[in-house]
């Protein structure tokens, strides 16, 4: 039975229904899968989050998790769940050892109970387990989020752009975490803006304004790259950029850390390239392949 | 049962954690009750009087005598040029103009009758009125006075004399803190019903803690509960406190039962908490629930009857305090306190307050909604 099961759907916001959030989007997630939603701000995944944890109702099309419809069998899919918000929500002026506690014994369980699930996570902000999580940094309110997430055991972990504003440090060990679980035979759909973390999941949705633009693996989408890639550099790098534009063999350009990416026809060479750009009188040319990445794929698929 | 169990510990934890709200639960009731009673008092007193006197007379003198000695006046000005005391006025340094002309005693003892002049500051109309009245008043009496004084036949007074005398029940010597102390009393249970349950719910809106609580498996009238009862039970904890002050520093000791009164105001927390949760479901963040309970504050009290009398109002304004749960307990708490009313009286106030709490309950409940 698949984790998570979106058909067709539809969400709009507004009296006139004019913003329309989710364009009938399918997706399927396997059990024990870590499926990443990849996409910019706005690209609805937190609406899509919202929906598939019974928080908000969709206009049009279907969706179940765990076979639990998400409308019908509400209930027992709030068993089930986990949730954590993109925004830190739990409860400021108590204790983080207190959170914990009100969130197992308001899922009818204990922290006794689930602790090994939850024990490497929770051992790191244990010795501040009488603060208040009010007063804990970012990266422990993050890993207190995600125990109070997990006290219960659900069956499918909601994790909504959990790695936004946190440190690089951070968001290794919260992906480590998060393989951690996935051994544990939990369920679990992340979304991120990130796309250097998509490489990290099992699978991945690419989200654009409410459209899914590719459901692949990491490795499936970056071999769909089907041209040839780039990357140039330059003394001067804008009017590179515009140069390179110019050029008839080139598909797209964009910058790309201290390269430009070039997306190049099929037929055209790096060897017409750095010509046509000698030819303008670029200093300091470099010229050289690139591996296309999610990243890459993303911009391709966005400019298709 | 345990998880309500839970999250009323949960609650009863955050309040106590709260220094703001704990203060503002202590200390609000107190400063209120000490404070507002001995201003909000409706007898006039110290109307500043300019008195005009171009008669200098033995009369005259005794008159102004008379009246500052009543106590409700304050001789700012004594001068014989009328002018000198329209300034006193123009400079809002005199309320009332009292003008004795010339030959007052003259034309008194003569021809039988003269004439006084007043002219008041209708600025503040209400001093004007209660002013211009409590000088009629003692004009009146003054004009008795001569007149008996003059009259030699103290058996056989030709002049009929009624004197009507009145009396005060329920509150012999007018005393406006017997009358104010219940009336506010209801007002800080109904800030705390109201004020205190709404931001509560409107804090967790604001935190993002209620979609964390909406996935799970809490029940909406679990959840509900667990709002309501902390502050019911704050409710009747800040009433005890209110009597404990009435009693200690204005001495009200209620003639009628306090059974009673805990009963109302059981019944009627339940509705003003109704009506907290029902303006937390119709606000997204603090600010809109605090301008709405605000703007209902300004409604319940100057339409409960707290300061105005309800009967003197116009027609439609009455329609109005009918729907005002404040203006029922404000009536109980008089009947009560003052009267001795008993639980039999109020039958018509309890169930009209039941109905308050299963109408702002019901909707505040079907209002309120797990998902969007």
């Amino acid at each position: 039975m698949p984790a998570v099961v979106v058909n067709n759907i539809v969400k709009t916001y507004g009296k006139k229904k004019e913003t329309t959030a989710l364009h009938g989007i399918s997706f399927e997630t396997a059990p024990g899968e870590l499926f990443g939603l990849i996409g910019p701000d706005g690209a609805g995944k937190t609406s899509l989050f919202r929906i598939l944890t019974t928080l908000l109702l969709a206009d049009s099309g279907t969706a179940s998790v765990n076979g639990l419809e998400v409308v019908k069998d509400y209930k027992a899919i709030r068993r089930k769940v986990g949730y954590m918000p993109g925004r830190f929500s739990l409860y400021p002026d108590l204790s983080v050892e207190e959170n914990l506690n009100f969130f197992a014994t308001i899922f009818n369980t204990s922290i006794e109970e689930n602790y090994d699930l939850i024990r490497d996570i929770y051992v790191q902000i244990e010795p501040f387990k009488k603060r208040r999580a009010g007063k804990l940094s970012g990266g422990m309110k993050q890993k207190l989020a995600l125990s109070c997430a997990l006290i219960h055991r659900p069956d499918v972990l909601f994790l909504d752009e959990p790695t936004t504003g946190v440190d690089a440090v951070s968001r290794k060990e919260f992906w480590e975490m998060l393989k951690g679980l996935k051994a544990q035979g939990i369920s679990i759909l992340v979304s991120t803006p990130y796309m250097d973390e998509a490489a990290l999941c099992d699978r991945v949705a690419l989200l654009q304004n409410g459209k899914i633009l590719s459901v692949n693996t990491p490795a499936g989408i970056v071999d769909d790259f089907a041209w040839p890639l780039l990357a140039v550099k330059a003394t001067s790098m804008l009017p590179l950029l515009h140069h390179i534009e110019k050029f008839e063999g080139a598909v797209n350009a964009y910058p790309f850390g201290e390269f430009h990416h070039v997306v190049m026809k099929p037929g055209s060479t790096a060897v017409q390239l750095q010509q046509f750009l000698e030819h303008k009188g670029h200093a300091g040319l470099i010229v050289k392949e690139a591996k296309p990445g999610i990243e890459d794929c993303f911009i391709a698929y966005m400019k298709n | 049962m345990r998880t309500l169990k839970f999250l009323l510990q949960k609650e009863f934890r955050q309040i106590f954690r709260d220094p703001a709200i704990l203060r503002l639960i202590f200390i609000m009731p107190i400063i209120q009750l000490m404070v507002l009673p001995w201003a909000a008092d409706y007898e006039i007193k110290g109307i500043k009087l300019a008195v005009v006197d171009q008669d200098h007379s033995e009369y005259s003198r005794q008159l102004v005598n008379k009246i500052t000695s009543s106590g409700y006046f304050k001789l700012t000005e004594y001068t014989s040029s009328w002018d000198a005391s329209l300034a006193e006025v123009e400079h809002d340094r005199a309320d009332i103009v009292l003008q004795i002309p010339p030959h007052f005693e003259k034309n008194l003892v003569k021809e039988d009758k003269a004439s006084l002049f007043m002219a008041m500051n209708a600025i503040n109309g209400v001093k004007a009125n209660i002013g211009g009245a409590y000088l009629g008043m003692i004009l009146r009496d003054y004009n008795r006075e001569i007149r008996t004084e003059w009259i030699q036949f103290p058996r056989f007074s030709p002049e009929k004399q009624i004197e009507v005398v009145s009396s005060n029940w329920y509150n012999p010597h007018m005393n406006y803190k017997f009358f104010m102390v219940p009336g506010i009393l209801v007002i800080l249970l109904t800030m705390v019903g109201t004020n205190l349950t709404a931001i509560n719910i409107v804090k967790e809106k604001e935190i993002g803690t209620i979609e964390q609580i909406n996935v799970t498996p809490v029940k909406k009238y679990q959840f509900i509960l667990g709002k309501l009862i902390p502050f019911w039970i704050i409710g009747l904890f800040v009433l005890s406190l209110g009597f404990i002050i009435a009693r200690l520093v204005y001495g009200i000791i209620p003639v009628g039962s306090f059974l009673t009164i805990y009963i109302f105001a059981a019944l009627y927390l339940l509705a003003v908490l109704g009506l907290g949760l029902l303006v937390s479901t119709y606000s997204t963040n603090q600010q809109q629930s605090m301008l709405i309970s605000f703007f209902m504050m300004m409604i319940f009290i100057l339409l409960g009857g707290l300061y105005t009398s309800i009967d003197s109002m116009p027609e439609w304004a009455k329609w109005i305090t009918r729907f005002n749960p404040v203006s029922y307990f404000i009536e109980v708490m008089r009947m009560v306190v003052l009267k001795g009313s008993s639980l039999a009286d109020i039958k018509y106030h309890l169930l009209i307050m039941t109905g308050f709490a299963i109408g702002l309950n019901g909707w505040a409940v079907v209002n309120y909604r797990k998902r969007s």
